[in-house]
């Protein structure tokens, strides 16, 4: 039975993973298919879903809402109302506020966390005041509550930008309005240029065209996100439209295109809640996107898939149990438990890959691109050598190692999502497939190797001082790994550093400038060559290796993210607060492992026999 | 005997870590001081010098605290070079080591090159223009242009170190010459206001209507400083009067001797080049719906009458111009997007990285897989 165990336990996480991908029909509005349309933002085609995602993250940190009455409402549905019944969405509590002053300021009780647009309202002008006040600090000099209260400022006016973006404000039966616009065009235009000309005009039709065009001007100017179409074959990406902007060409004579109208028909009958037409509208206009952009449409399709799919959430959950195996494995040594932990791991990093893959495919890019991909870069490598190591060692570690490389890898990747699109486009020094492929993955799996080792030493020093499980062996088997490791961090550490230097040599025209993050990395290459030297020198042993291994991680995590904090130099991208304080929490719990591992021999609780007779044996010679 | 020693102490593996240990301090706190300090001169203090002084605010004096970069760098390479002799063995273990450190010698002696040798400068041109000489940001120079002779100028170029000294200049070219009275690093200049009676800092040229104030030195990457010059011309026959030249004041200003007509003009410190470089386009591209820029690039036309070539290139981001023992690269552009700026790199030794990058990359490799692969053999063994 036992033997079989560990392949049941996998079978029921991969049986999890597959249901995911099962299909489901809707009754009512067809939310999955709009939440597929391809639209233009931030300068890539992405579908309506990723739209509605990266806002919902930027509002409340999540992809999706919790309703009131604790169901749970898909980021697309969200989009849906925000898109075409803001009156309604003004009720949902989305915007995310945790800080007291920023709570005390729009008057709002601090016991809740989450607020609807309404709730805001009362009090905007007080935010809106503040949020414009800050916006001239610079972010360097801003406290905890001026960047809590531009944060929500900014989430607010995303918010007020989505709701004009499709329908323009004031609008409710889109379809008719849309007649009558067209028929109110004519008269209008005549009235307008006899006014100007200062001869009589009719005065109705003045009016009545006025009106349209505040209302779409004002959608013009605001909207977010192009949500419109070019209809020539010969179209590029420049040629997209917002729905202000299109509707304002109308009065110049340019003909509405086929996506205004299909939009409206989705506008009407969502707001007079007729499910039938609205997917027939919205089957409508795919069946056209289909004839017209393939490219765009499947473009929507797939990134909409890889939302759906989601294989780094699934990733992590598989992650923890696996955790939980390998640890369980070290209190009862069952086999079982090993195998479970690995083949979960295994799992896990396959869901992994596959994530990664799909992000290389939809962005047309190497697999690091900014610190949020960088993060889930790191875990995948580590998620590898810890793999490495448990079909080497077959003694748990390896599993724990990856496990928790991998999970923690997700969370930190997860809590940098929260500032928008996560495939954001290259900014044009950075817009090099050939550097970011060759350079930027070296020095990350370069990373992925330190955190490796660190963590390595991070239980040597545990198991040790606090258990007795740390047998001669293990312990052997442990340092050797950790001397490997590091060996395999200097390697790509060095070379992803020279690499780095002949980029900016390709690109600034110095190989080296001194720029905080080359320092970094600089830093990672001499801690290597430290560790090494020392341990062939015989300065240190198997533990002080361990020791100087978790200083490595401080070391690594400083040149990760903390050269992104000091605002300086060519590689800033904007003081991260609330990762400030994470990095400090761990820089001071890296410390405290090291005071651990620095405490004397005799009060460890492992090796008790060998400390009192012979000191521990030297390493073999390194060369 | 005590030679050995020294020799020893020099090849030991012990020195290594305790230098390697130093340079980590230094990169460390080097790169925190740019905080406040600023990239530029936290590079001269912690990584271009070989201490690392303290000074408290306000004294004058400063003492050393601590080895600065070039003197770890300079322990590391003597470090490296008496290791590579002492342990120097040619075999199949030891063969991917030697490439390391061979690469890392060659790494340190081409920065060390490129320290003294480098010459970076700025070319702006604006769109239709030509230009035959690029600028450096951070040294000035005095034109002495002498005007008289009609179409053909003469320039008479003074570096700004012989300014600096504040001392007498005298050229065989200039009929007068010139003692800088003051020589001011950075300075702001301001307008004088005719009604308060205040004076002017020089009394000619410009000199009556503006009044300077000495500032400190920028430390800032993106930012220069606008050094001033207060000179006072002076013939056998006596002082023709003081002016005053700053980068704030790009006019040239003029001096009569007898019937020689001259402009004296202080501006960044040029480097002629045998060719010219004209901008026909900059374009500056964003991705659609938002402000990222996408790229940058200038198409530019090199003429040079030596070589008889006269061709059209395109400089944009990630993709600099060779020529002429020099890099022209992308760097920046007016905000009116109708002018580019290129820096412009002479350095020799710029391929000494790439080199040293295959080096120790191989060597890191070979070393690797030589324990790794027994390793593994054993392991499967088992």
């Amino acid at each position: 039975m036992k033997k079989f165990l560990p392949w049941l336990v996998v079978g029921v996480f991969a049986a999890w993973v597959l249901a995911g991908l099962l299909p489901s029909t809707e009754k009512t509005f067809h939310t999955r298919e709009f939440g597929q349309l391809p639209v233009l933002r931030d300068g890539r085609i992405q579908p309506l879903d990723s739209v509605a995602r990266n806002s919902l993250r930027q509002l409340r940190n999540r992809q999706s809402v919790l309703l009131e009455n604790g169901k749970s409402m898909s980021a697309t549905a969200w989009l849906m109302e925000t898109l075409m019944k803001p009156e309604a969405a003004d009720d949902l509590k989305v915007f995310r506020i945790d800080n007291d002053e920023v709570k005390s300021l729009l008057k709002l009780p601090v016991g809740e966390k989450y607020f609807s647009f309404n709730q805001l309202r009362p009090n905007y002008n007080e935010l809106s005041k503040e949020g414009q006040r800050i916006d001239q600090i610079d972010s360097k000099h801003r406290t905890a509550f001026e960047n809590q209260t531009i944060k929500l400022y900014s989430a607010t006016m995303l918010y007020q930008r989505l709701k004009v973006s499709l329908k323009p404000a004031g609008t409710d039966d889109f379809a008719a309005e849309l007649k009558d616009y067209e028929a109110a065009i004519g008269p209008g235009a005549a009235a307008v240029s006899a006014q100007q000309q200062g001869k009589s005009y009719d005065t109705n039709a003045f009016d009545t065209i006025v009106g349209f065009l505040s209302d779409y001007n004002r959608a013009a100017q605001f909207a977010t996100g192009l949500f419109v179409p070019p209809t020539n074959p010969a179209h590029t990406h420049q040629d997209w439209k917002t729905m202000g902007a299109v509707l304002m060409d109308a009065v110049r004579g340019e003909p509405l295109p086929p996506a205004v109208g299909a939009y409206a028909a989705m506008v009407s009958s969502y707001r007079h809640n007729q499910p039938v037409e609205f997917n027939q509208a919205l089957a409508k206009y795919r069946l056209w996107l289909d004839e017209k952009m393939p490219a765009e449409v499947r473009k929507g399709r797939q990134e909409y898939a890889f939302n759906f799919f989601d294989p780094f959430y699934k990733a992590t959950v598989i992650y923890v149990v696996a955790l939980l195996a390998a640890l369980a494995f070290w209190f009862t040594w069952g086999e079982w438990l090993r195998k479970s932990a690995f083949n979960l791991v295994v799992l896990a990093w396959v869901l992994h890959t596959i994530g990664l893959a799909a992000r290389m495919y939809l962005e047309r890019r190497p697999p690091v691109t900014n610190l949020y991909s960088s993060a889930v870069f790191i875990g995948w490598g580590s998620v590898i050598l810890g793999m490495v190591l448990e079909r080497i060692y077959r003694d748990g570690i390896g599993c724990v190692v990856a496990a928790i490389v991998g999970f923690v890898t997700q969370v930190i990747a997860l809590n940098l999502a929260i500032n928008g699109d996560t495939m954001e486009m290259m900014r044009a020094v950075l817009d090099s497939n050939f550097w970011l492929a060759t350079h930027v993955v070296t020095v990350t799996l370069g990373y992925s190797a330190m955190f490796v080792a660190g963590l390595l030493a991070i239980i040597y020093v545990i198991r040790g001082v606090f258990t007795s499980s740390l047998k001669r062996a293990t312990a052997d088997g442990l340092s050797r790994m950790i001397y490997g490791i590091v060996c395999f961090a200097t390697l790509f550490s060095f070379v992803g550093t020279v690499l780095g230097g002949i980029w900016a040599d390709q690109s600034w025209g110095r190989f080296w400038g001194w720029d905080p993050k080359e320092n970094g990395a600089l830093l990672i290459v001499i801690w290597c060559a430290v560790i090494l030297h020392a341990r062939w020198g015989g300065l240190v042993r198997e533990r002080g290796v361990a020791v100087l291994a978790i200083l490595g991680n401080i070391i690594t995590s400083w040149s990760w993210f903390g050269v992104n904090m000091l605002g300086v130099g060519l590689h800033s991208y904007g003081f991260m607060d609330s990762a400030f304080k994470w990095l400090v929490l761990f820089v001071a719990s890296q410390l405290a492992l090291v005071a651990v591992g620095l405490v004397p021999l005799k009060m460890w609780k492992s090796f008790q026999e060998e400390a009192d007779d012979a000191p521990l044996p030297t390493p073999a010679p390194a060369k | 005997m005590r030679l050995e020693k020294v020799f020893d102490f020099l090849a030991s593996l012990k020195l290594s870590v305790v230098v390697l240990t130093l340079a980590l301090v230094i990169v460390f706190w080097g790169t925190l001081a740019q905080v406040n300090m600023g990239l530029y001169k936290a590079q001269n203090e912690f990584f271009r010098s070989f201490f690392i002084y303290w000074q408290p605010q306000g004294a004058t004096w400063k003492i050393p605290i601590f080895p600065g970069g070039y003197t770890v760098g300079f322990v590391f390479l003597f470090n490296l070079l008496a290791a590579q002799i002492k342990t120097f063995e040619l075999s199949v273990k030891k063969f991917g080591l030697v490439l390391v450190h061979v690469g890392l010698i060659l790494l340190l002696i081409g920065q060390l090159a490129t320290d003294m040798l480098a010459v970076e400068s700025t070319m702006h041109i604006r769109e239709g223009e030509a230009k035959n000489y690029s600028e450096m940001d951070r040294y000035v120079e005095l034109a002495v242009i002498n005007t008289t002779a009609g179409d053909r100028e003469r320039v008479t170029a003074i570096p700004q170190d012989a300014l600096t000294h504040e001392s007498e200049i005298q050229d065989p070219s200039l009929p007068f010459a010139i003692h800088v009275r003051h020589f001011y690093p950075n300075s702001a200049v301001t307008q004088v206001d005719p009604m308060s009676g205040e004076k002017g800092v020089a009394t000619q040229g410009f000199g009556p209507q503006v009044s300077v104030r000495e500032t400190a030195r920028e430390t800032d990457m993106n930012r220069r400083d606008m050094p001033g010059a207060l000179l006072e011309l002076t013939t056998p026959q006596g002082s023709l009067g003081t002016w005053f030249v700053s980068l704030w004041i790009e006019q040239p200003q003029h001096v009569h001797v007898g019937n020689q007509e001259f402009e004296v003009v202080l501006r960044p410190q040029r480097l002629y080049k045998p060719y010219t470089i004209h901008l026909l386009s900059f374009t500056h591209e964003v991705y659609p719906g938002t402000e990222i820029p996408k790229d940058f690039s200038s198409m530019v036309r090199v003429q040079n009458p030596q070589t008889g070539e006269d061709r059209q290139v395109r400089i944009y981001m990630n993709n600099p111009l060779r020529y002429g023992g020099e890099t022209y690269y992308q760097a920046s552009f007016d905000t009116d997007n109708k002018g580019t700026i290129l820096q412009v790199v002479r350095n020799p030794s710029w391929l000494t990285p790439y080199f040293s990058c295959v080096l120790v990359g191989i060597g890191l490799l070979w070393q690797f897989l030589v324990h790794l692969i027994p390793f593994l053999k054993r392991k499967v063994a088992l």
